[in-house]
This record gives C-alpha cells, sequence and structure tokens, in this order.
C-alpha cells in the first residue's frame, strides 16, 4: 500500500511510465508474441499425466474381437442407407434391438435461418436413433454416450458398424456401472443438438423436436466416433467445441494412453508427434500444431459431434481415424479394443472428470501448456492498453473521470468532454447493432433486388454494413458536437483503450485463443493512434477484425497444407462468414455476436479518433 | 397494457412531484433537465421491465441476494394468503412490515418507480442544504483555498448530478429490473438523510429505527446523526456538559422507541416472533453462502464448522467497530460519516448486493470537489470497470462450462471489494486533506521553503 498512498513514490513511477511508456508498450508487445511462440518450445511445457485416480490405477484388458463382423455390418449398413436414400431408421432400430439394446427415436426439423451452401441444406429434417444399454452393476444414475454420425454419401458407415458392434459385445460384459447410450444421429451437429436438448428438456435455439421416450442418468462423458474406412493409419483426436470450451484434459490423456498400450498412431490437429523438439523443424512442427489448435479454438465452432456435448457440462472428444499411404495399418478390432478401453475407464469414474486441466494448449498430444502458462503472453499484450491509458490519463488530468465512467454509464454529468465521446460510442454500438441484426433479416429484399442466392445476399449484406460503418461515425460525429477538440479525441481514446482491455480480457477468460489473436492484431494499432495520419488508416484498415478473419483463413490453409490462391482464399473467407453466422443462430455460438456488438463497434471508435476534426 | 397505464401514471406521478419540488426549492433552470433525466430513468427500466432480460437479471445473484430476491416475496406472499406463517420454511427473510406492504401493494414496478425518484428527491434537498454552509464557510478560510470551496454555480447542479448518479447508474437499474427490494432499503436511507439534514430529529429517529429494523446493519448511522443534530443545536461534545447527555438520551429515546414499536407492531401483525431469528438470525449467523459480491460466502463454505462462530463475529464486529474510529476522526464533519458509514456496511455487510453500491456511489458527486485530492481514482475505476465485466464471465465459466471454479469468482469478488476499500480509503484521504489545506492554507511550504506534500502513513 505504499505505493497507493507516498505521493513521492506515485510520482516517481508514473513519470517513469509516462516517459518511457512507447518503450515499455513495444518490449511488452514483442515479449508477448515470444513468450507464445515460446510455448510449443518443449523444454518449457509440462508432460502430459492422467490426474483422475480412477483411472489411473485401474488397469483393463480389452478383450472385444468382433472387428470382422463390424465390417461386414457397414457394407449391409451401406446398403440399407442407399435404399432408404438417408438414415435407415428402421434398420437401426431393428439392429439395435436384436443387441438387447432399450430403443429409441427421436424426431425433429430445423428450418435455417439461410441455406447453408457448404452442406447445402435448409429445410432440415431427421431422425435420432440411440440405444441405451442399462447398467447391472449400480443405479443407474449415470450414463456414458457413444455416438456416430449416420452422415451422407459412404462417409462414417464404419462408425456406425463399429457402434453397433460395441453394443452386442458391451450387452453380454457384467461389469458396467454407468449406462450406455449408443447414438446415432442424422444432419450430423444439428442431429446431436436436438437430441441434447431432448435430453436435458432445453431448447435454446428454436429447434423442433420431438420429446425424448427413454433417458438414461445423467451424462459423465462422450466420445464421438468417426470412421470411414476399413483399417486406419492413424488416429485423430478432436477436442475444440464450441465456443472454444475444451474437454477435460484427462480425455486426452486417456486416448493417448490406449493409442499407446495398443500401438496405435495417434494424431492431434492431423500432425504426428516428433521426438527432435531440439531441432529446428521439430519445433516448427510443434509451433504448427498449436497455432492450428488457436485457430481453431478461436473460431469458436464445434469442430465435431463432441462439441455440443460441452456446454452441458459432459466431457466429450471426436476420435477421427484417417486413413493414409501409410504403410502401417489398423484394423476395425484394435479401434474396437481401443475404444471398449477407454469407455471401461470413464466407467470406473466415481465424480465427474475435473481433476486435470480445462483450459490448455495442446504443441502434441504427450506434452499441454496450462493456463498459468499462456495467459502472460496475453497480459503482456493487454497490459500495453493500460500502460496507453495511464499514460493519457496524466496528459489529460482532471476531465477524463466522465469518459471513463462513461462507457459503463449511458449518460454522465455534462462535464464538456462527455458529448463528444458518447456520440461516437453509441452510434458505434448502432452500427454494430445492425452489422448482428440487419444481414439475415434483410436477405429476401436482398435476393429480390440483387441477382444473389440467399447465402450471399447475408454475407455480402454483412460485409456491405461493415464497410458502410467506416464512412459512416466520423461524418455523423461533428452533427451534434461541433469541432472536436484536441482533448475530446483523447478522452474518446482513452476510453476506447479501457473498453478494448475488457473487452479482450473476457474474451480470452472464455477462448483464450479468439482474446489472443484479437489482441495481437488489435492492440498495436489502438495504442498508437492519433488522428490525421493517412498512413494509419492503412494500417488500421489492414488489422481491422474482418481482415483478421482472413489472415486467419489463409494461415490456416497454410498450416493444414492445403495453401489456396486468393480467390479461393476469398470464397472460404466468404463461406466462413455464412458459417460464422449459421453456427450463431444454429448451436449458439457467440464469435459472430461478440465480433459484431462488441469488438467492431469499439475498432469503429479507434477509426473515429482517426479522421477526428 | 395495465403496466403500461401504471408506467404512464407513475412518469406523471413523478413529474408532478418534481413540479411541485421544483416551486420550492430548486431553481426553475432544474426542473427540465431533472424532468427528463427522470423521464429517461423510468423509460429504461420499462423497457428493461418488458424485455427477456428482466428474468435473467433478477436471477443474478450480484443484483439479489436471500435477504431481497422478490421470488422469495413472492413465495412468502403466497404463503400468508395460505393462512401459514411466511417464516416457515428457510426461504422468505423480509420483514413482517415488507411483507404486509406488498400484500396491499398489488403491482410492485409502480412503487419501484416511484422509489428511485423518491431518494434523488431526498438527496437533492439534502445538497441544497449543504450550499448554505458552504456559503457561510468561505469567509472564514485564508483566501488562497478560496478554490478549494464550491462555488454556488457548481453547488447548483450537484442535486442533478447526484440525481444521475442514481438513477442512471446501471447497478440501480439492474437492482430494479430485478425488484429487488433492496431498492426501498435504500429509499429509506435517503429519508432518513434527508430528515436528518432538515433537522427533524423525530422524523429522523423513526427513519433510522426502520432502516435498522430492516436491515440491521443502519445502526451504525446513529452516531453521524446524532453528530449532525448536537452540531446543529451548537451543543459541544463534552462528555461533562449535561446539555450533550440531555440531547442524546433523547436522540436515543426516540430511535429505541419507534425501533421498539416498529418490533412489536410487526409482532401482533403476524402474532409470533417467527421473524426475529429467520431475519435477523439469518443476517448475522450467514447460513445461506449462496455466492455473491460479498466476502462472506467462500470464506465460511471454506471454514472448518468449529471456527464458524468465532469468524461470524470477526466478520459482523468489522461492520460496525469502524463507527468509533471514524466518529472520533469525523466528528466536525456528519455528512461525510453518513457516506464513510454506508459505504463500509455495504462493503462488509453479510449479504450485499449492486443495489447497496449504488447507494454510497450516488454520493459522489456530492464530494466533487474532492476531486483534485484523490490519487487512485483511475486505478478504482479500472478495477471497478473490470470486476463488473468480469463477474458474470466468471460465473458462466464456473457454473455453465465447467472450466472454472469457485476460486475464480472469489478471486474476483475481493478485486472488486479491494476497488471499493480503495475507491472510500482514498474519499477519506481527500476529505482530510483538504481540510487540512482549509486551515493551512493551499500552498505548503517546508521550514526551508521548498513545497511540502502531504504523506499518509
Amino acid at each position: 500500500m505504499g505505493l497507493l498512498s507516498d505521493p513521492n513514490r506515485r510520482k516517481a513511477l508514473t513519470g517513469l511510465l509516462t516517459r518511457l511508456n512507447t518503450p515499455i508498450c513495444i518490449v511488452c508487445y514483442l515479449a508477448g508474441i515470444v513468450w507464445f511462440m515460446g510455448l510449443a518450445f518443449e523444454p518449457f511445457t509440462l508432460r502430459t499425466y492422467m490426474s483422475e485416480n480412477a483411472m489411473g490405477s485401474t488397469m483393463v484388458e480389452e478383450r472385444f474381437s468382433s472387428g470382422e463382423r463390424a465390417l461386414s455390418l457397414a457394407k449391409e449398413f451401406d446398403a440399407h442407407k442407399r435404399k432408404a436414400g438417408g438414415m435407415p431408421v428402421e434398420w437401426l432400430v431393428k439392429a439395435m434391438q436384436s443387441r438387447g439394446l432399450e430403443v429409441f427415436t427421436q424426431s425433429f426439423s430445423r428450418k435455417l435461418p439461410f441455406p447453408d451452401e457448404n452442406k447445402e441444406r435448409y429445410m432440415v429434417r431427421g431422425t435420432n436413433v440411440y440405444g441405451i444399454l442399462r447398467a447391472p452393476r449400480a443405479p443407474r444414475t449415470e450414463a456414458l454416450v457413444i455416438t456416430a454420425p449416420c452422415s451422407p454419401g459412404n462417409t462414417n458407415n464404419q462408425a456406425v458398424a463399429l457402434l453397433l458392434a460395441l453394443a452386442q459385445y458391451f450387452r453380454n460384459q457384467i461389469y458396467w456401472a454407468k449406462d450406455i447410450i449408443f447414438l446415432v444421429n442424422e444432419h450430423d451437429l444439428i442431429g446431436t443438438q436436438a437430441w441434447l436438448e431432448g435430453y436435458h428438456h432445453t431448447n435454446i435455439t428454436g429447434m423442433e423436436y420431438s420429446p425424448l421416450q427413454g433417458r438414461a442418468g445423467s451424462i459423465q462423458a462422450a466420445l464421438s466416433l468417426e470412421l470411414s474406412s476399413d483399417v486406419i493409419t492413424s488416429l485423430d483426436l478432436v477436442l475444440e467445441g464450441l465456443n472454444g470450451q475444451l474437454p477435460n484434459l484427462d480425455l486426452a490423456n486417456l486416448f493417448y494412453a490406449f493409442c499407446q498400450k495398443l500401438g496405435v498412431l495417434c494424431t492431434i490437429q492431423g500432425k504426428l508427434q516428433r521426438n527432435d523438439w531440439d531441432t529446428a523443424e521439430g519445433y516448427t512442427h510443434a509451433a504448427q500444431t498449436m497455432m492450428l489448435m488457436v485457430l481453431k479454438q478461436a473460431c469458436g465452432r464445434s469442430w465435431g459431434d463432441h462439441g455440443l456435448f460441452l456446454r452441458y457440462h459432459i466431457e466429450a472428444a471426436s476420435v477421427r481415424g484417417i486413413n493414409s499411404f501409410r504403410h502401417y495399418k489398423t484394423d476395425a478390432t484394435t479401434i474396437g479394443r481401443l475404444l471398449e478401453g477407454m469407455v471401461r475407464k470413464l466407467n470406473n469414474l466415481l465424480e465427474r472428470l475435473h481433476q486435470s486441466y480445462f483450459f490448455y494448449l495442446l504443441p502434441s498430444l504427450s506434452r499441454f501448456v496450462s493456463i498459468g502458462y499462456y495467459m502472460p503472453a496475453f497480459g503482456l499484450l493487454a497490459v500495453i492498453l493500460l500502460l496507453r491509458a495511464l499514460d493519457l490519463w496524466v496528459h489529460l488530468g482532471a476531465p477524463a473521470l466522465a469518459a471513463v465512467d462513461g462507457v459503463t454509464e449511458a449518460e454522465q454529468p455534462s462535464s464538456p468532454g462527455v458529448l463528444t465521446v458518447l456520440t461516437p460510442v453509441v452510434i458505434s454500438h448502432l452500427t454494430g447493432v445492425a452489422l448482428y441484426l440487419l444481414p439475415v433479416h434483410l436477405q429476401e429484399m436482398a435476393v429480390e433486388h440483387f441477382p444473389v442466392s440467399e447465402t450471399e445476399a447475408v454475407v455480402l449484406t454483412a460485409i456491405a454494413i461493415y464497410t458502410a460503418g467506416l464512412a459512416l461515425p466520423h461524418n455523423t460525429q461533428r452533427l451534434l458536437s461541433g469541432e472536436g477538440t484536441e482533448q475530446g479525441w483523447k478522452v474518446l481514446k482513452l476510453t476506447a483503450l479501457l473498453y478494448l482491455a475488457v473487452l479482450l480480457g473476457c474474451t480470452a477468460l472464455i477462448n483464450f485463443s479468439l482474446g489472443f489473436i484479437l489482441a495481437v492484431t488489435l492492440v498495436p494499432i489502438t495504442a498508437s493512434i492519433t488522428p490525421h495520419i493517412a498512413l494509419y488508416a492503412v494500417v488500421m484498415v489492414l488489422l481491422s477484425p474482418a481482415f483478421t478473419i482472413l489472415y486467419c483463413v489463409f494461415i490456416y490453409q497454410e498450416l493444414i497444407e492445403a495453401p489456396v490462391s486468393v480467390s479461393e482464399g476469398w470464397m472460404l473467407f466468404l463461406s466462413v462468414i455464412s458459417q460464422g453466422i449459421l453456427d450463431h443462430a444454429l448451436y449458439g455460438s457467440l464469435v459472430y455476436p461478440l465480433l459484431a456488438l462488441f469488438i467492431y463497434p469499439c475498432w469503429l471508435m479507434f477509426w473515429n479518433i482517426l479522421f477526428w476534426n | 397494457k395495465t403496466v403500461c397505464d401504471l408506467n404512464l401514471s407513475s412518469v406523471l406521478m413523478n413529474s408532478n412531484l418534481v413540479h411541485r419540488a421544483d416551486s420550492f426549492f430548486l431553481a426553475t433552470k432544474m426542473a427540465a433537465p431533472l424532468t427528463l433525466l427522470l423521464i429517461v430513468a423510468v423509460t429504461i427500466r420499462a423497457v428493461l421491465f418488458r424485455s427477456s432480460w428482466a428474468e435473467l437479471i433478477s436471477e443474478r445473484v450480484e443484483v439479489v441476494s436471500p435477504l431481497n430476491a422478490w421470488k422469495r416475496v413472492v413465495e412468502g406472499l403466497a404463503l400468508l394468503d395460505l393462512g401459514v406463517s411466511p417464516y416457515s420454511g428457510d426461504v422468505f427473510h423480509e420483514t413482517p412490515f415488507m411483507i404486509y406492504l406488498f400484500h396491499f401493494v398489488v403491482d410492485y414496478a409502480e412503487i419501484v418507480f416511484m422509489v428511485s425518484p423518491d431518494l434523488v428527491f431526498c438527496l437533492s434537498r439534502f445538497l441544497t442544504s449543504l450550499k448554505q454552509k458552504y456559503a457561510l464557510e468561505s469567509d472564514r478560510y485564508p483566501a488562497d483555498c478560496l478554490e478549494l470551496l464550491r462555488s454556488p454555480k457548481e453547488m447548483f447542479y450537484i442535486p442533478l448530478k447526484v440525481a444521475m448518479f442514481y438513477l442512471l447508474n446501471p447497478f440501480t437499474i439492474l437492482s430494479c429490473v430485478a425488484k429487488s427490494t433492496c431498492g426501498l432499503n435504500n429509499a429509506i436511507i435517503a429519508l432518513f438523510i434527508l430528515c436528518t439534514l432538515k433537522g427533524s430529529a423525530l422524523l429522523s429517529g423513526i427513519l433510522l429505527a426502520l432502516a435498522t429494523y430492516q436491515s440491521i446493519y443502519p445502526l451504525t448511522l446513529f452516531a453521524p446523526a446524532l453528530l449532525f443534530f448536537l452540531q446543529r443545536l451548537y451543543i459541544p461534545v463534552n462528555l461533562r456538559r449535561s446539555s450533550f447527555w440531555f440531547f442524546t438520551l433523547q436522540y436515543a429515546f426516540i430511535y429505541v422507541g419507534s425501533l421498539v414499536v416498529i418490533t412489536g407492531l410487526s409482532f401482533f401483525l403476524l402474532g409470533s416472533w417467527d421473524f426475529i431469528p429467520s431475519v435477523y438470525g439469518f443476517i448475522f449467523s450467514v447460513p445461506d453462502l449462496t455466492p455473491n459480491i460479498g466476502l462472506f460466502w467462500y470464506f465460511f463454505a471454506e471454514m472448518f464448522e468449529h471456527f464458524r462462530l468465532f469468524f461470524i463475529c470477526v466478520f459482523q464486529i468489522n461492520v460496525f467497530f469502524y463507527t468509533i474510529p471514524l466518529s472520533i476522526k469525523l466528528k466536525e464533519h456528519p455528512v461525510f460519516l453518513i457516506f464513510m458509514q454506508i459505504a463500509i456496511i455495504s462493503i462488509f455487510k453479510s449479504y450485499p448486493t449492486v443495489g447497496d453500491v449504488a447507494l454510497y456511489m450516488a454520493f459522489l458527486p456530492a464530494w466533487s470537489h474532492l476531486y483534485r485530492f484523490l490519487r487512485n481514482i483511475f486505478l478504482v475505476s479500472c478495477v471497478l470497470l473490470a470486476c463488473s465485466a468480469l463477474f458474470p464471465v466468471l460465473w458462466h465459466l464456473w457454473i455453465y462450462a465447467g472450466s472454472a471454479n469457485s476460486n475464480f469468482y472469489y478471486a474476483i469478488t475481493l478485486l472488486f471489494n479491494f476497488g471499493q476499500i480503495l475507491l472510500v480509503s482514498d474519499y477519506f484521504y481527500a476529505y482530510l486533506r483538504r481540510e487540512h489545506h482549509l486551515t493551512h492554507g493551499l500552498y505548503l511550504k517546508k521550514k526551508d521553503g521548498t513545497e511540502a506534500t502531504l504523506v499518509l502513513k
């Protein structure tokens, strides 16, 4: 407290911070980036370990042996799927019933806000089939879920077949202490969403579905299986869920442990682990894996069926079989054993998975970075905003108080700066609201007047509003307050800096990757902006949220080793926007509203400073 | 439709109220902005009441506590209607007066709309009385301190600012939309302050008793009120003077008498003493450990049961203890003492909500002349701002996402309270420093002629 009450020391500290503000900020920014890149360096990361006692010490022996039968089932399933032209509900019900499960179906329908061109769907109608294996050993208050999506075409037949084979095998075992639900869902995430909402009696996204006839206990964990070939070369683990939520790290550890035990090649982000961390290639490889995770997490969508389970407090992951040209192949029996082992260990759980980390980044499957290690990277970036704000505060002296409170309180006692600050803030936010609401609501009008499809209409309206927002605020700001003053923009900048700091801080807590990516692009320009410098305008646009998305698209394509040309990249960018809006409408992903209602208006406030007069 | 009509009528009534107030106390210039402000404030509340946010807000632990949640009032009313004691079960913790008040008032929204302007009304008036005091002071102090005194023009806008700070404070709005009865308690305290400043010892004593009856903690406001009356009647605080004792006893008699009458009346209303353990026992022994913005819940959730009694005593004494040193230090400045006491209550009470925070924050514009002496206002604003945003985020991570835990939320609670304490102590320091400058001159010199700085150690 000495620092807070002793005026001399305070003066010295503030003096130091204002005098050396720019160098400190630059050092902080570089340190933040370096820290982040350092996270992928193996000596700085921790080795993963199983924290959960119930899963660690108890070894299980896997006996599943009907891999061949599963493959023949897959062919049968494929034939029935072709015949039914979609999900063969009756066949599935019969197949599950004959394996001794309690079988139920759930039908659902959903009209998308606009057609999804990636998956070619608009009016979605489908059925989920699920069978419950009742636990013989315990009071049936808890359950596990194994799910396999029934996808169109040739994909995922093996996954459904393996699910059925596992059900048959599990039925004959006596050690189950938790109900096991085998779920085959149609229309991937939409089906999962309908089933989960039905199971938990909620309706948050306006889906229409029939109520579930049979339920089991509260779901402890879920595994989603995606398998499209008879043999595979490696298994990929997908963890990123809705809004960047991740399952407990123990689930990843469990998967890794069984892959080691059964000698299955396992990857994360489709990247194998390398042992040569001390070479440049080894480090680059780990950095790429981590960057992929960051990008996937940042976009806030669910990267597999498991992603929607996380919202209901259910630890879930997707296991995806990959068949490449590698020599070493794994057959269906081994995959079945791996799943058997995982489910048996989950069956041993005495309480929900909670021992291990929920906030982590994985540079490889056996190494992780916990929140305590990666948060400083973000903190170093965020502190720049506070330092700049402090600097402005000291320069401004007294009248700044009103503006600081002005962020939270709509209006403040009439001091000279308030109206000049309030106008741009309100206008920016109204533009944000327009960006959020108009694209979906105006699509019909746009389709009438322009030769575009609905999806294009939505995306192009969004881009149009985004661009129009650039022209709007600095014209209207003069309307109310007349001439802007030197003090005026400083107060506005102070407000905007604090606003951005709070926004990014909250974002980074919920979704670190998103917060970090936004901080990396927004912090340097927002910290250094002053009015009337043409260069800043260019840099500002190049570092705006929309361009950040564009860069992320290119970097992502580069990292998954599928580089795209500029025009392809642009098309991808458009589809990313439409997917973002769809994800928000269908599953309640928060990235689109966050960007439209908060980040973009905040960016506009800085844009306003640039054209201050 | 009825709600809409009620809103409309309350708006009309509010504006009537203001117009009447206007003719008595305020210059005509004030009426327009004040009316506008009221209309804006009422509109915001009306819109929020009717939106889907209202339900969400009324569930937030930061906004409602077990003591003042509207849900619990409804439960109590239902029990009362069934002829069961509302205190049977462990849900209802309002005082008997409160439940009978709601028993007779059909629509709640109207009251809340009325109450908030009440408060503004009181505070506005109290500040007009301060005005005269400062006018008197101006010729007593050294010439270079004149810039420390507020000009009448500055004084003129203070009531409006206070009104704004209360009515447009998001904390107040949230608490109002959640229909938290905290707003009513705030109004009683505000009325008490008004009566005190108007010099009516009888009304002040009765209202203080009512406020104490509502939530116990305003008990500590007895000291500043007494000091204020003593100062007003030019009675020196001297333990050997009979006039001091005479007035003290008189005021204490009014206070204790009305407290006894109110409690007795409650007994006759309900026909049992059930409410004593259920209201005051509940406040003191803190059995409900639902997370809130206070300091109690985490501490007592983590504690071994056999230490509980001891630490409850420590925590509760903490609220009351500051009265003694503050009364001694601020005995010349009872109005500031009231502010300090209200702030301390809202920080350290067992079930604080943002509504309590809003009450003392409404006072801040009244001390705008202290602004130049505040040292940490930037830090405090940042901390309070960040915490207000982080509360819902960490709640989401803890309760819905399940990825964070109670430690995260409590860390923010601690930080929020740290910010509040820093704010209050900063204002305290600034007040003392201003007093120092008023008597010793603004530009202090050391003995050797260099500029001196004041250090609080």
